[in-house]
């Protein structure tokens, strides 16, 4: 593995491997000494052309926890904003040496394009490109189901295990979320049954094409496939076009139809399993996609996701860096 | 005599001849057998004996194996150490220091896929820790381990017991307590194996060919 641009780079093993390094590395951040030595010396770049804080703080906490070097770069108060190219803004980073670069871009396929132009030679990670991947969100929320849902006291971290037989199910905005399409194809690689669940409107067309089932009607899903995990997307309004404080033109007729319609509240979490756990990639809109009852509730495992992702970042950073730098190509 | 005793390594190793000298023994593996069963099983309880001596008891010990194959040792020599003490439980003594993340050959070698560690309840604060590994060969790995240890806690002191002790030591690091010394040369290759992991305990030495722990 060089470079990690989407879920769908990532076979069963490997994503298992990542899932176990993973679950080592959460294991040392319960220490009193948080810090690794292992990547001493090396350097991180977080070049970040969006605006994020918990993606970015979360890959700056991963590479200071394994001692490598962090160098954040945001597309404010940048030369970005003078009107430098991708290209060039990638090649004064490499000559400052970087071993790796962090790259959150609004347009799909960034990352790839850096990755692959032959401008540097660092490895890329992908944090989110336009609506098309995000890979490491997948990956800790890969990592959250497995450990609430495989593990038993035998193997309290679930090494080893993928999610042969579990089934989640995904809610709301799929059309604007790279975190669902990530997801989908990552949890579809790993045995789980995935279920997305959406207004027609906020169906991407070609979603008939991915792993898993589509169905609109949230109340009848839950009670169709029993889901062990539900994963409520956030609405997002910002890529809705219009710049009202209510809906985006369009998609729904009101926030409050939609929530009715697709917001987990107390009623619904009470039709959910015994063990189903419930996820949230944040920021969440209270009162939107998710009621404050459902966000607080035990069942809800956000808080964690937020740590699992810091866990599972270094073992993406470490299996990308903690090796022999190939040639150049 | 085909089987490559510890021949002084001179020159090209790479001959010609197939790849598997040894006739006559059914083992799938080449080279010679240099500790059997039995004699690991009485190397271990020798050193479960002189770690209780040089401790003078049991008290605020703490066995730590470094995976792979340290970790059943360490669990074999806590058992053994349990039976002398029976005021000890030998799975509270027991812990895995896994280096890995610590090792300063990272970026020279394939990635490396981490172990756990898991300390015993009562952590290394001031405890006396005994790290068991199988080989002492760079003494890389253990240097890799004190710094591990340093993260976790401070112990009284470490000591260090190895099964083999095949030399060739690149820092300034020696074993505690030691199964088996055993001079080689460096293109040959000790290979341990344990019935928890290998289903067989043996300790094999390779002749020339591989250069490799």
């Amino acid at each position: 593995m060089r470079h990690l641009l989407s879920a769908a780079d990532l076979d069963r093993a490997q994503a298992v491997e990542v899932l176990d390094a993973a679950a080592r590395m959460a294991a040392t951040q319960s220490r009193e000494i948080k810090k690794l030595p292992t990547l001493r010396g090396r350097t991180v770049v977080n070049l970040f052309f969006e605006d994020s804080t918990r993606t970015r703080i979360s890959f700056e906490t991963a590479a200071k926890r394994l001692s490598a070097d962090v160098i954040n770069f945001s597309a404010k108060g940048s030369s970005l904003s003078k009107g430098e190219s991708l290209k060039d803004t990638a090649q004064t980073l490499q000559a400052m040496g970087a071993d790796a670069v962090v790259v959150r871009h609004p347009a799909s396929g960034a990352p790839h394009r850096l990755a692959h132009a032959g401008w540097v030679g660092t490895s890329v990670v992908n944090a989110g490109d336009g609506t098309h991947q995000h890979p490491t969100q997948a990956l800790l929320d890969a990592f959250t189901i497995r450990r609430h849902l495989k593990a038993d006291t035998a193997h309290p971290e679930a090494i080893g295990n993928d999610l042969d037989g579990v089934t989640v199910v995904i809610v709301g905005d799929v059309l604007h979320s790279r975190v669902a399409r990530s997801n989908v194809q990552l949890l579809h690689t790993l045995g789980a049954r995935v279920v997305i669940v959406a207004p027609p409107t906020l169906v991407p067309v070609g979603a008939h094409t991915w792993p898993c089932e589509i169905a609109y009607d949230l109340d009848q899903a839950l009670v169709d496939h029993q889901p062990d995990a539900v994963m409520m997307l956030r609405v997002q309004r910002e890529r809705m076009g219009s710049g009202g404080a209510s809906a985006g033109p369009g998609f729904f007729p009101s926030p409050l139809e939609y929530t009715r319609s697709y917001g987990l509240d107390a009623r619904r979490l009470r039709m959910l399993s015994e063990r189903a756990i419930v996820l949230h990639p944040g920021p969440m809109n209270r009162g939107l996609e998710i009621s404050a009852e459902a966000a607080d509730s035990p069942r809800a495992v956000i808080l964690e996701q937020v740590a699992n992702g810091v866990a599972v970042r270094m073992a993406v950073l470490y299996l990308l860096l903690a090796k022999e730098r190939e040639t150049l190509a | 005599m085909s089987s490559g005793p510890a021949v002084p390594f001179s020159g090209a190793p790479s001959s010609p001849e197939p790849p598997g000298p040894p006739a006559g023994r059914t083992a799938p593996i080449g080279g010679a057998e240099v500790l059997t069963a039995p004699e690991i099983t009485r190397a271990l309880t020798r050193i479960a004996h002189e770690v209780l001596e040089r401790n003078k008891g049991g008290q605020q010990l703490v066995l730590l194996g470094i995976p792979t194959r340290g970790l059943p040792l360490a669990r074999r020599l806590a058992r053994k150490i349990a039976e002398v003490e029976p005021d000890l439980d030998a799975d509270a003594l027991v812990g895995s220091l896994d280096v890995t993340m610590y090792r300063d050959d990272l970026h020279r070698q394939p990635t490396r896929t981490l172990g756990s560690t898991d300390l015993p309840p009562g952590g290394v604060d001031d405890q006396v820790v005994v790290l068991v590994d199988d080989v002492l060969f760079s003494g890389r790995t253990i240097r890799a381990a004190l710094d591990a240890l340093n993260d976790l806690g401070r112990p009284r002191a470490v000591q260090l017991a190895v099964l083999v002790d095949r030399g060739h030591r690149e820092l300034p690091i020696r074993a505690d307590f030691v199964g088996k010394n055993l001079p080689t040369s460096l293109a040959e290759r000790v290979q341990v194996r344990v019935a928890e992991i290998d289903e067989v305990d043996s300790v094999r030495i390779d002749g020339a060919g591989l250069a490799e722990d």
